[in-house]
């Protein structure tokens, strides 16, 4: 019934869909910018473009930003669907893909980490723990950017991981490991920041993953959000949260 | 036959938006599924894993439903004369798994039988995570429908047979077996097919209780889920199998799952 009700609701998202607003050819930047902003963002990004947008709204009162987090593929399909996203920011090239978006620019790396709960009892210490079946291990599905990820990086080590659930999104992952439902789970480096306390992190060696972001609408107040998000003061408050500088 | 009711014409109006409402979701499922490619989609062997487990999760998941719903439907059903606070509170709580969004119901089984649960970290073994957590996850949110609906046909039943029975000195196991079971036994039936299929489409607190492995606790909603992730196709196909079987066995009932009509 819930995938019922959500296909009803990207329905009528689809009905009411995104009116581009008439584009000015004559922009002129001094004027203040206004309107809504809807932003489908990854769940790994959930505290920082929180941050992200308050601090544009407070330089932008008249706008309104409102943001939506979740797993990049499933708001890459909502997006595919007609839903009414002005900007999306994926944890992957392929989701951003997937979306169907043109135009996107790469505005922060991540890399994976080993999230275990504070304490480390089951005393992991690295991705050759993940093949001990004795553990419970917690992974993204592979449908899911974390998970594609994960699964590219095991195979590169030859390890395979004796894996008891695959989650829906990399925040899932995070709250089985800060429950201490799982002994460890493979999580974003970010993601281990924004949780510190509740888990500890293990550093692995593993390839930096892209994040993009592309203007889904002509909008004014999106463009200038993506400006914001790529200036020196959005990089600063995404490199603060443990992103890494976009090539 | 019933004598014909009368109908104010003015509340087909409402009563079709209604019903559009309910239907033209599912009707959009039926014309968006890629019906060539069903075959394909729907012989992949994670299909018949997911709907393997789910079926026979389901199964169990009714099996102890039964056992402990409908014990616990007569207590509700002879509470009467009890005082009205006790009364109503077990009404309350066996009604609570309804309105609870079941992420919310998954969360609290984590919190009692998770490996730092409050029973979970006496467990010499583990629940979250094993197929019987994902019956567990299936039973809390099923088994209202079961009580509920045996608890109504309960009411409905005339208790004079049970006093003949008991002047004729039957025990009271003896009535309750001999009796009052099979006066109720269709409203069992509803029941137990209502609870069948809630369980069937069960995904929050799964999800989060239980996880997500394919063949040990991902079952048919949760693979439809993270196939909406990315090929939607086969989410669409999987939800189609989802919904016949629903629909099916909510046909079978006809018009005997609303609780009270039963008996």
């Amino acid at each position: 019934m819930r995938l019922l009700a959500a296909l009803l609701l990207l329905a009528l998202a689809g009905c009411s869909g995104p009116s581009p607003t008439p584009s000015t050819t004559d922009f002129d930047p001094v004027s203040p910018l206004s309107g809504e902003v809807t932003v489908f963002a990854a769940a790994s990004l959930t505290e920082t473009f929180e941050r992200i947008a308050r601090v544009f709204m407070q330089e932008n009162p008249d706008v309104t930003v409102t943001l939506s987090f979740g797993g990049s593929s499933g708001l890459a399909t909502q997006i595919a669907e007609g839903a009414p996203a002005d900007v999306f920011a994926a944890a992957s090239p392929t989701t951003m893909q997937a979306s169907g978006a043109t135009g996107a620019q790469n505005f922060a790396t991540n890399v994976l980490e080993i999230a275990v709960p504070a304490g480390n009892e089951a005393g992991v210490t690295g991705l050759d723990d993940f093949a001990n079946a004795d553990l419970a291990i917690a992974l993204c599905a592979v449908e899911v950017p974390c998970g594609a990820a994960s699964d590219t990086l095991f195979k590169q080590k030859a390890i395979t991981p004796s894996v008891d659930t695959y989650e829906q999104d990399v925040r899932a992952v995070l709250t089985k490991v800060e429950l201490g439902e799982v002994d460890a789970g493979l999580v974003y480096s970010t993601d281990v920041e924004a949780a510190a306390g509740a888990v500890q992190g293990i550093e692995v060696d593993s390839a930096a993953v892209d994040y993009p972001i592309a203007q889904l609408t002509d909008n004014e107040a999106a463009a200038a959000f993506i400006a914001f998000v790529l200036s020196e003061k959005g990089q600063k408050m995404l490199a603060a949260a443990g992103f890494g500088a976009a090539a | 036959m019933p004598p014909r009711r009368s109908f104010p014409p003015l509340l087909w109006i409402p009563a079709g938006v209604g019903l559009a409402l309910l239907v033209l979701p599912l009707v959009g499922l039926v014309v968006r599924a890629p019906w060539g490619q069903l075959p394909a989609l729907l012989s992949q062997s994670s299909v018949a894993l997911a709907l393997g487990l789910s079926i026979a999760t389901s199964l169990i998941s009714t099996v102890i439903a039964l056992v402990l719903g409908v014990p616990l439907a007569l207590v509700l059903a002879r509470s009467y004369d009890w005082p009205a606070i006790p009364r109503r509170l077990i009404r309350a709580l066996v009604t609570v798994p309804l309105v609870l969004p079941p992420v919310v119901g998954g969360v609290a089984l984590l919190l009692l039988l998770g490996r730092r649960g409050l029973i979970g970290q006496f467990l010499p073994f583990q629940i979250p995570f094993t197929p019987a957590a994902v019956v567990i996850a299936q039973v809390f949110v099923a088994m209202p429908f079961l009580v509920l609906s045996v608890e109504g046909a309960l009411r409905a039943v005339d208790t004079r047979y049970e006093v003949a029975a008991a002047t004729l000195g039957a025990s009271r196991f003896t009535i309750f077996r001999r009796i009052t079971l099979p006066l109720v036994a269709p409203g069992i039936a509803a029941g137990a097919l209502l609870c069948f299929t809630r369980a069937l489409g069960e995904f929050g607190a799964t999800i989060t209780f239980a996880g997500s492995f394919p063949g040990r606790t991902q079952t048919l909603p949760i693979a439809t889920y993270l196939q909406l992730q990315t090929d939607p196709d086969a989410a669409i196909a999987l939800s189609l199998v989802l919904m016949l079987v629903s629909v099916v066995v909510l046909v079978s009932l006809r018009d005997r799952w609303v609780p009270g009509v039963t008996a």
